[in-house]
């Protein structure tokens, strides 16, 4: 059985933690973003008759 | 997960770079000049598309753009090291690895190529998806190391957003785009080399085939006269064709006539100082060339400033 090769890890310094803060605001924009366009997008291309339909 | 390893890193490994890093993955001047001239192209052809429709495809084309620039900067890596001007991009500086690049380009181009088919039609997307794989693949992978002709066919990539953007529209591909993709394509040649001519030792130092360093300098002058004395005419081919009005035509014979003669500039200095302005005269003038024509195209049919020249 192959061993595993060993990962050291050490601790993220103060400005690399504000660094990954940051990106994960970033990323989170952009999910957000990219939902809101999907929506827009659907709205544009079905119109507003997509939300009027039978249960 | 504990909260430990939440803020632990392998050492072997960047720990991820800021978000401006990854912004600048993008090419993000590239981007507005896609942007641009694919706005030119949607603005030329004879349709209509919804506001929101066309926000969102050029979005998409702006985005696609940098993906492939992205997966440009991931493959050339290293001879953006060895370059002054491309030393401190975010992957040579070490302040992102080429994996998160790679990660981060890929998952751009097939997102953006899907949003584009989803919103305004799948042939416009599949000529995003070509202009990215032609970029990342075609121009960078091979054609850049391997042929002084790489900038003359890779200019292809540059030149196909106002065809995307007229596929948006219309959902096929007219001649009028064709026309500005011929423009832009002849248009490469003596941007890029008047630029190659002043940097031939950083090219030579990455290994690099530019013109100037494979045919010489003085081939390169001449060919570059050449391509300004195709592309002053070409750039009035749209008068001609009707779709290109009096400011366009007056935009094109003054630009046309300043390409060549600034061409012809540099065809004749050859040395020190002299060499360097001329070179680096015509560099920043084919840009504002560029510019003009397009903004003219686009304020005459987005503004109304249309003067019909041929009957």
């Amino acid at each position: 059985m192959p061993l595993e090769p060993k990962i050291e890890y050490r601790p993220l310094t103060p400005e690399e933690e504000v660094r990954r803060r940051k990106r994960s605001v970033a990323i989170a924009l952009a999910l957000g973003a990219m939902v809101l366009l999907f929506f827009v997008l659907t709205i544009a291309k079905l119109g507003p008759q997509v939300l009027n339909r039978p249960l | 997960m504990t909260s430990a390893t939440s803020t632990l890193s392998p050492t072997a490994t960047a720990v991820g770079g800021d978000v401006p890093d990854y912004f600048a993955l993008l090419k993000p001047r590239v981007m507005v000049l896609v942007i641009f001239t694919a706005l030119v192209g949607m603005s030329v052809s004879h349709g209509h598309v919804p506001p929101a429709i066309g926000v969102i495809s050029l979005f998409a084309i702006a985005v696609g753009a940098g993906a492939s620039g992205c997966l440009n900067m991931w493959w050339d890596a290293d001879i953006d090291a060895v370059m002054t001007r491309t030393a401190d991009r975010p992957i040579p500086a070490g302040r992102i690895t080429s994996g998160e690049a790679l990660g981060f380009g890929l998952f751009l181009s097939v997102a953006s190529v899907l949003v584009l088919g989803l919103a305004a039609n799948w042939l416009s997307a599949a000529l995003l998806a070509f202009t990215i794989v032609f970029y990342a693949v075609i121009y960078s992978m091979w054609l850049k190391r391997a042929t002084a002709q790489n900038i003359v066919i890779g200019g292809a990539a540059g030149a196909l957003p106002p065809v995307i953007g007229q596929a948006v529209v219309t959902g096929h591909v007219g001649i009028e785009s064709l026309v500005l993709f011929a423009i832009i394509f002849i248009w490469t040649p003596p941007h890029f080399w008047a630029l190659a001519l002043i940097k031939a030792g950083e090219y030579a130092r990455a290994g690099i085939p530019m013109m100037p360093n494979v045919a010489g300098p003085e081939s390169t002058r001449r060919q570059i006269v050449w391509y300004s004395v195709f592309l002053a005419p070409l750039g009035l081919v749209p008068v001609a064709m009707g779709f290109g009005g009096l400011l366009y035509a007056v935009v094109g014979t003054v630009g046309g006539i300043g390409m060549v003669a600034l061409s012809v500039r540099v065809l004749r200095n050859r040395t020190g100082e002299a060499e360097k302005k001329a070179a680096m005269g015509l560099f920043g003038f084919s840009i504002l060339y560029l510019f003009a024509l397009f903004s003219a195209l686009l304020a005459e049919q987005s503004l109304g400033l249309f003067r019909a020249v041929v009957a």
